[in-house]
């Protein structure tokens, strides 16, 4: 019998002023009895809108039908068919606007909590089974994976399941790119993606840290070696800036350089090698994900105030609803209507050597107001004359999109690539302008979502395996 | 892991290390760079490439202890291991069609002049080389520079060796003598570079300066690396990981660039601090 209560099972999570200081894990995950009872609310319906939602087409019906069963290990089996980095998408999907979005229990109240059950499903596979993955009999075909982030770790997973050999060239220290450079620790744990990332080791895919495709190794080469396709997966690594005075001021960040300095590095720690600015008041600038995930994240490294400054009002902002209350709960203030026109530094007029001089002292900005809807229908925000007011702040930190790394286009012949620097590609098969030349993910579309990289992915794998096996 | 081949003290602050790291080795070109750690959750530090031996794979380094990870590197001993080694990264340093070329190189900056310098020697172009240091106990590579300099000029700071006075003093005598040369290249401690541009300045000559500021990543990441060129009144801002290191020196500038470079003095001195007292645990 279904459970026909209108709500989701709620989410257990850290209570917003506990854990605005700390790096834990904001949401705590279903407990198993929590799991079956939204597991029943699930309606197992014949057309499967939910399925169609999903970027990479998880039989959804099927393993929340094991979950009903408490055949907790039977539903991740069914997830992994499609799936490479399922503990991942239970925590950063945006499924409010994917596979939630269709599913016909929202129609009167909320939808299934398709997320959470994935997410449940995984860390209960990482927690209780045994590590050992059936590594598929090797077909004799080599491929290239360049970058380690979700599109390029599903691409590879995909291939070794189906018995390639596959090495993926990172080129940070740490395999998992965006995982784990960019999404802090507290939206999802980096001991979960190695989890990921091992799996995928076991499945007999090559990781190959500390090499940069484009400066150690070309395309090119990459086929000299013995590699019959490469897919390229290399991010929209290049932070943009707003190119207003004062940004090269000391306490001025990309979002890159802070999460990755707080991320990748782990200058959060006690005790870091690396360092990062930490407490005072800062103002981080954009409205997206990597806004709010740059904005608690300056909470829990100790800021006594954190704004996000973004230039249109609450309803345009682009991040996710979840994020942006998340990042109220805990104490972020919300500058709407406002936009930076200069970065002011410090500067004591009697003592060049002043240590502070340099430093960021304030943001100027001026408030804004909506007008005439833009060619994509969002309402374009315009100054409202004389209203520049100054900010009381000693950090800023940019979050206003990035662009692909030009690296790889620099360094490959016929590779063509659009006027924002994104590889051009088929849409249905990744493939791009080079022969047995592959891309997807950020690098093709700019900033964008860990699932659709990780569809783009699936999708390249399919066309790689069609090319060279023929089926 | 990158195993150290070989390890030599140059002066009490200066080492040298040859690494293997053949993909590395391969490609390397004067005036690129490289990034390292030292061991897990250690810094990511850049260090422009002073040298490889494509045959055995090796790729060198030579590094002045400043701070915690210098003081971390400088411990590790022949046939040990490092954790991370990534590059060639960064563009090479543009030596086409150069035939007489003025070498600036200061302090530890020296050790990455000299393969430019060695580069230039190959293709037959006439090098002339001025070298300076604080004192004759931090001078290095004085014979490697000898033997691919048509002349070499050594100044320190205290008279101690060679001239006295800063590397402008030769540079500007060879000026007021009229000579001229296809390019200057200098390379060292950012006060140095921004002094040996304005000496330049009046001459019109090509003057590249090789930037190192703070990097994380180095492949254009994370925009740490920032600097900001002058170019005919406006302000351009490059990454110096994948747009240089190497810039028209007559373009950058420099006051933002070291003001840029202190940002983080007072966590670095304390680092080192540390990691000082924490091998005096050791000894």
């Amino acid at each position: 019998m279904a459970n026909m209560n209108p709500k989701k099972n709620p989410m257990p999570s850290q209570a917003a002023e506990v854990r605005a200081h700390n790096f834990l894990e904001v949401a705590l995950g279903y407990t198993e009895e929590a799991a079956i009872d939204e597991a029943n609310r699930c309606l197992n319906c014949k057309h499967m809108p939910c399925v169609t939602g999903c970027p990479v087409n998880i039989h959804i019906p099927a393993f929340i039908s094991k979950i009903k069963e408490g055949d907790f290990e039977g539903a991740y089996r069914i997830i992994s068919q499609s799936s490479s980095l399922p503990a991942v998408c239970g925590r950063v999907c945006p499924q409010e606007t994917q596979c939630e979005a269709k599913c016909v229990r929202g129609i009167k109240g909320e939808p299934v909590g398709i997320g959470r059950l994935e997410r449940f499903v995984a860390d209960w596979h990482n927690t209780y089974a045994s590590g050992e993955v059936n590594r598929p009999a090797p077909n004799g075909h080599k491929v290239a994976v360049v970058g380690s982030g979700p599109s390029g770790l599903t691409c590879a997973g995909d291939l070794a399941k189906k018995g390639y050999s596959v090495t993926v060239f990172e080129a940070l220290h740490t395999a998992g790119g965006v995982l784990v450079y960019g999404i802090p620790e507290f939206r999802l744990p980096k001991e979960i993606v190695k989890k990921e990332v091992d799996t995928l080791k076991a499945l007999g895919v090559e990781m190959q840290t500390n090499v940069v495709i484009g400066k150690t190794l070309t395309i090119d080469e990459l086929f000299e070696d013995g590699f019959e396709a490469v897919y390229v997966a290399s991010g929209a690594g290049l932070p943009n800036f707003m190119n207003i005075p004062g940004e090269a001021c000391k306490g001025v960040y990309s979002a890159n350089e802070y999460l990755t300095r707080s991320n990748l590095m782990k200058a959060y720690l006690t005790s870091p090698d690396t360092p990062i600015m930490k407490g005072g008041r800062v103002a981080v600038v954009g409205g997206g994900n990597v806004a709010m995930d740059a904005a608690r994240t300056a909470l829990r490294l100790g800021a006594d105030e954190v704004y996000i400054v973004y230039r249109r009002s609450m309803q345009e902002l682009p991040a996710r609803r979840e994020e942006v209350e998340h990042a109220e709960e805990e104490g972020v203030k919300f500058l709407l209507l406002t936009n930076p026109t200069e970065i002011i530094g410090y500067q004591n007029p009697d003592d060049p050597r002043d240590p502070k001089n340099g430093f960021v002292s304030g943001m100027k900005c001026i408030r804004m107001e909506l007008g005439e809807p833009d060619e994509k229908g969002r309402r374009r925000p315009v100054a409202i004359p004389n209203s520049e007011f100054i900010l009381d702040v000693d950090t800023v930190i940019i979050a206003v999109g990035t662009s692909p790394n030009p690296l790889i286009k620099d360094t490959t012949e016929g590779l063509n690539v659009n006027s924002r620097g994104g590889i051009i590609v088929e849409d249905t098969t990744g493939k791009t302008s080079r022969d047995k030349v592959y891309a997807g993910g950020d690098a093709v579309t700019g900033a964008a979502t860990v699932i659709s990289a990780m569809g783009a992915g699936k999708v390249a794998a399919k066309a790689i395996h069609e090319a060279i096996c023929g089926e | 892991m990158y195993q150290i081949i070989h390890k030599r003290s140059l002066n009490p602050t200066v080492t040298l290390m040859d690494i293997h790291a053949p993909l590395v080795a391969r490609k390397a070109k004067a005036g690129q760079f490289i990034i390292l750690r030292v061991d897990e959750e250690g810094e990511r530090i850049p260090l422009t490439v002073a040298g490889y031996d494509r045959e055995a794979g090796t790729v060198r380094i030579i590094f002045q202890i400043v701070g915690a990870t210098t003081e971390k590197l400088n411990r590790k001993n022949q046939g040990e291991f490092i954790s991370d080694f990534v590059g060639p990264l960064g563009r090479p340093t543009d030596l086409e069609g150069k035939k007489k070329v003025c070498i600036v190189g200061g302090g530890v900056g020296c050790a990455i002049a000299l393969p430019v310098a060695q580069a230039l020697h190959e293709m037959g172009a006439e090098v002339t080389s001025v070298i300076g240091f604080r004192s004759k106990d931090l001078l290095i590579l004085e014979e490697e520079f000898r033997a691919v300099s048509k002349t070499l000029t050594v100044m320190t700071d205290d008279g101690s060796y060679g001239r006295k006075g800063n590397v402008c003093v030769p540079l500007n005598e060879m000026f007021s003598a009229g000579e001229t040369f296809d390019e200057i290249i200098t390379i060292g401690p950012l006060i140095m570079m921004k002094f040996v541009v304005e000496a330049a300045r009046p001459t019109g000559i090509p003057c590249t300066v090789s930037m190192n500021p703070i990097m994380i990543d180095g492949t254009g990441m994370c925009g740490g690396c920032r600097l900001t060129l002058v170019q005919e009144g406006k302000r351009i801002t490059k990454f110096a990981c994948v747009d240089g290191p190497d810039f028209n020196g007559y373009e950058v500038d420099f006051d933002e660039a070291m003001s840029r470079s202190r940002m983080y003095f007072p966590f670095e001195r304390k680092k080192h601090e540390d990691t000082c007292n924490l091998f005096k645990g050791d000894n």
